[in-house]
C-alpha cells in the first residue's frame, strides 16, 4: 500500500504481537504494515483492545518476551530489523534516534528525580554530552516546548508541574536528541482540551521545524483529523482501513470507519438525533469471531464475511479497506 | 449574586431543581505546626447560580477542576454545601441536614428525597459492587427503600434491566463479566429503580470507548423521553454535551461564566472563555480541522485555593482589562436567556476575539 520511497524512515511489516494466556492465544496485533516517511504524521485510531498501542510498543521493543511473541514481522529501521536487534543495540536507539511519549507523564518520568537530572541524563547517555552542555540543552528545550521560567522550573521534580507541564516535560526529554520516529501514544488523551491544542500545536511545529515523523496512537477522530497525514484504522489487532487522512475522512471506505465518523456528535453540526451507534460490544481479543472479526457488528454482513477475512482491496492508489463490500459501497 | 438571573426561556411552572448561590470550599491544612499551621480553603464551587426546568437537560461544562462535578454532587446534597441554597421541587433541601455528633448526616426527609432524585456516575468499573450481582446492584435501592422484595422485586430489576437494553437473563451475574458500556447500563437501571424525577449524570460517557458512547447517549435520550427525566448533565465533551443538553452553563474555576441554549452557546459564544473552549474542541472533519483558526490560550488554569482577583479567566483572557483584575463580574442576562459573566460583554457589543471560528 505504501511502497516504499527514500524519504521512509520506518517501516513495520507483517507485525503479530501474541500474547501466551492460561487457556488462549490472545492476538494483540494480527498482521500489522505501515510505515512513516520524514517530516510525515501517521495517525493509529483505534478502540481499547484494537491493537494501537502494543503495534508501536511492539516497534521500539517495549513489549515483554515473554509473555508476549511475535510469530511474524519485521520493524526496518536505516536497513536493520529491530525486531531481531540485541537488547543493547535497541537501547541505544530508543531515546535516541526513536523516541516515545506516553498518554499519563507521571508513569514516565521518576518522581524521585528532579526533572534536570531525568533530561539530562538523556543527553549525557547517548550523545556523551558533558554535564554543563546538557544542562544547557535541556533548558533551551524546556523553552522550546514552552516552560515558562525553564532555568528555574528544571529543578524542581515532576509533581510541582502540572499535567499539561508534565507532559510538555516529557515532549523535551523526548525530543532532546531529535529522533527522527517520534511515537506519541494518546499524548493529550489525560488533558484538557485548551491544553490539548497547545501541545498538538507543539508537536506540530517540532515536526516541521526537526523533520521528525510522527506516530499518533488515539482513539480521538478530531485529533486525527487535525494533525495527521495519513490515518490507519485498527480494529481487533489488524489495520482494517488505511489513506490519506482528508480521504479516509471525506469518503470513508470500511463499515467500521463510517460506524465511527456517523456515530459522533458534532460540535459543528446540528443535533442529529438519534446517533447513528455501531450495535454491539467491542471484540474480546481471546475469542474472536471467525472471517472478518467486525462482522458480527456490521450492516452488511454476508456469509463470506462470517467465514474469510478480507484483503486490503484498493480504493485510490494510497487508499484501500479490508471489507467484502468495499467495491460494492458507495 | 442575589440578581443572579435564570437564564432560561420564560419559565411557565416552578423550576425542578433552583440552584442559588451554591458554595462548597473543602479546607486543607498546610503542613507545620504551631503558629505555621495554616488551614486554607479549596473553593471548588464559589457561587453558582441556574434552575433546571422539568423534563429539561442542563449541560454543565468545563475543564478538569472547574468544579462541575462537585456542583453536580452538592446539587444531590451527596456532599454538604457550604454556602447557598438549593431548592428541589420548592423545597429548600440543604437544612435538611443534621448535625451528628461532629459529623453531619442526611435526615429522614432528606432521604425521602433521595427517591426522586438519582446519580448515574462516571466510571462504571468503580461505581458497582464487584461482589453483588447485577440483580442485587440494581435491587438494592429496591431493598433500601423497603419497596419491593422477593418474586416482585426480580420482576422489577427484570423491567429496568429491559428499560436499558439489557438482556434480563444476565442477573445472576457480577459486574467484571460485563464490558464498560454494559456496566454503564447497569449504573443507570440502578439510578431508574427508584423512579425518580431528576438525574445527574456526571461524565456518563467518558470512561466509554467511542462506538459505545453513541449507544449511552442514545439511551439517556430515550430515557429522557419515555419517562420525563429532568437531568443534570455533567461532561468535559462539549460535543457530547450539545448534543444531549438543551441549555449548557460553562464553568470555570468554580463559577458559571457562560449560559445560554445549547444552540446559542456554541453558535455565538460570548464570553473569552467560552470561545476558546470552543475553537479548542478538535472536529472530526480535517476539512474544517485545516481552515479552522484555533484560539490557544496560554497559561494554566489556576489554582482554586488561590483564585485570582476579579475575574476567575483574567490570567488566560486575551482580551483582559484593567478592571478584569479587581471586580468579578456577575452573571448577567445580555440576551433573553443568555447570561454572560465578562465585564467585556455585559451590558454592551458582545466582544468577539479576532480571527476566532
Amino acid at each position: 500500500m505504501n511502497p516504499s520511497s527514500p524519504d521512509t524512515v520506518l517501516e513495520v511489516l507483517d507485525l503479530r504481537t501474541f500474547f501466551r494466556s492460561d487457556d488462549t492465544i490472545v492476538k494483540a496485533v494480527d498482521g500489522v504494515s505501515f510505515s512513516v516517511r520524514r517530516g510525515e504524521t501517521l495517525g493509529i485510531v483505534g478502540e481499547s483492545g484494537s491493537g494501537k498501542s502494543v503495534a508501536c510498543l511492539s516497534a521500539l521493543g517495549l513489549v515483554p518476551r515473554p509473555p508476549a511473541y511475535h510469530p511474524s514481522g519485521a520493524i526496518r529501521y536505516r536497513g536493520r530489523d529491530l525486531l531481531a536487534l540485541p537488547e543493547r543495540e535497541l537501547e541505544q536507539l530508543r531515546g535516541d534516534r526513536l523516541a516515545m511519549i506516553f498518554q499519563d507523564p507521571m508513569t514516565s518520568l521518576n518522581p524521585y528525580l528532579r526533572v534536570s537530572r531525568q533530561l539530562t541524563e538523556v543527553l549525557e547517555v547517548h550523545k556523551a554530552a558533558s554535564a554543563t552542555a546538557a544542562r544547557r540543552s535541556a533548558i533551551a528545550m524546556l523553552e522550546r516546548v514552552g516552560i515558562p521560567d525553564a532555568a528555574r522550573r528544571i529543578d524542581q521534580y515532576p509533581h510541582q508541574f502540572s499535567g499539561g507541564m508534565r507532559q510538555r516535560v516529557m515532549i523535551a526529554m523526548a525530543l532532546l536528541c531529535e529522533p527522527e520516529v517520534l511515537f506519541a501514544d494518546e499524548p493529550t488523551t489525560a488533558l484538557d482540551v485548551t491544553i490539548q491544542a497547545q501541545i498538538l500545536e507543539l508537536i506540530a511545529e517540532l515536526k516541521q521545524n526537526l523533520g521528525t515523523a510522527v506516530v499518533l496512537v488515539t482513539h480521538d477522530l478530531g485529533v486525527v483529523a487535525g494533525t495527521t497525514d495519513r490515518v490507519a484504522v485498527m480494529y481487533a489487532g489488524r489495520i482494517v482501513e488505511e489513506g490519506p487522512t482528508t480521504e479516509v475522512f471525506a469518503a470513508p471506505a470500511h463499515p467500521y470507519t463510517r460506524g465511527l465518523l456517523e456515530s459522533l456528535p458534532r460540535l459543528d453540526a446540528a443535533p442529529d438525533e438519534p446517533l447513528s451507534a455501531i450495535p454491539g460490544l467491542p471484540p474480546d481479543l481471546g475469542h474472536l469471531p471467525g472471517g472478518c472479526p467486525f462482522h458480527p457488528r456490521c450492516g452488511h454482513t454476508g456469509d463470506r464475511c462470517r467465514v474469510e477475512y478480507p484483503p486490503a482491496v484498493p480504493r485510490s492508489a494510497t487508499h484501500a479497506a479490508s471489507c467484502w463490500h468495499v467495491e460494492g459501497l458507495p | 449574586m442575589t440578581d443572579a438571573p435564570d437564564a432560561s426561556s420564560p419559565p411557565l411552572a416552578l423550576p425542578l431543581v433552583e440552584v442559588r448561590d451554591l458554595a462548597v470550599h473543602f479546607p486543607i491544612v498546610r503542613p507545620g505546626g504551631g503558629f505555621f499551621r495554616r488551614v486554607e480553603q479549596v473553593r471548588a464551587v464559589d457561587g453558582v447560580s441556574f434552575s433546571v426546568h422539568r423534563g429539561e437537560t442542563l449541560g454543565l461544562v468545563g475543564e478538569s477542576g472547574c468544579g462541575k462535578s462537585t456542583t453536580g454532587r452538592a446539587v444531590l446534597q451527596l456532599l454538604r454545601p457550604t454556602g447557598g441554597e438549593v431548592l428541589f421541587d420548592g423545597q429548600p433541601i440543604q437544612s435538611l441536614w443534621v448535625r451528628r455528633g461532629n459529623r453531619w448526616a442526611w435526615d429522614g426527609r432528606l432521604r425521602d428525597l433521595r427517591r426522586r432524585m438519582q446519580m448515574v456516575f462516571q466510571d462504571p468499573h468503580a461505581s458497582l459492587n464487584p461482589r453483588m450481582t447485577v440483580e442485587a446492584i440494581v435491587g438494592e435501592p429496591l431493598r433500601n427503600f423497603r419497596l419491593a422484595a422477593g418474586r416482585d422485586r426480580r420482576e422489577r430489576v427484570r423491567e429496568l434491566l429491559e428499560t436499558v437494553g439489557m438482556d434480563p437473563r444476565f442477573m445472576r451475574r457480577y459486574p467484571h463479566e460485563f464490558s464498560g458500556g454494559q456496566r454503564q447500563r447497569i449504573g443507570i437501571a440502578r439510578a431508574l429503580a427508584l423512579g425518580p424525577e431528576f438525574i445527574v449524570a456526571d461524565e456518563p460517557i467518558s470512561a466509554l470507548d467511542v462506538s459505545i458512547q453513541a449507544q449511552i447517549l442514545n439511551l439517556l435520550a430515550r430515557l429522557r423521553q419515555d419517562l420525563g427525566l429532568t437531568m443534570l448533565f455533567v461532561a468535559h465533551d462539549l460535543a457530547a454535551v450539545r448534543h444531549t443538553s438543551d441549555r449548557i452553563a460553562v464553568m470555570y474555576l468554580g463559577r458559571i461564566v457562560e449560559l445560554a441554549s445549547a444552540r446559542r452557546i456554541v453558535a455565538a459564544p460570548l464570553h473569552p472563555y467560552t470561545q476558546a473552549l470552543i475553537s479548542a474542541v478538535p472536529a472530526p472533519d480535517p476539512v474544517v480541522e485545516r481552515s479552522r483558526r484555533r484560539i490557544v490560550l496560554s497559561g494554566e488554569v489556576p489554582s482554586p485555593v488561590d483564585p485570582p482577583s476579579g475575574c476567575p479567566f483574567h490570567t488566560r483572557c486575551p482580551l483582559r482589562e484593567d478592571r478584569c483584575t479587581r471586580e468579578v463580574p456577575r452573571l448577567t442576562e445580555v440576551a433573553p436567556g443568555h447570561a454572560v459573566a465578562c465585564h467585556l460583554v455585559t451590558g454592551g457589543p458582545a466582544a468577539r476575539i479576532p480571527g476566532t471560528l
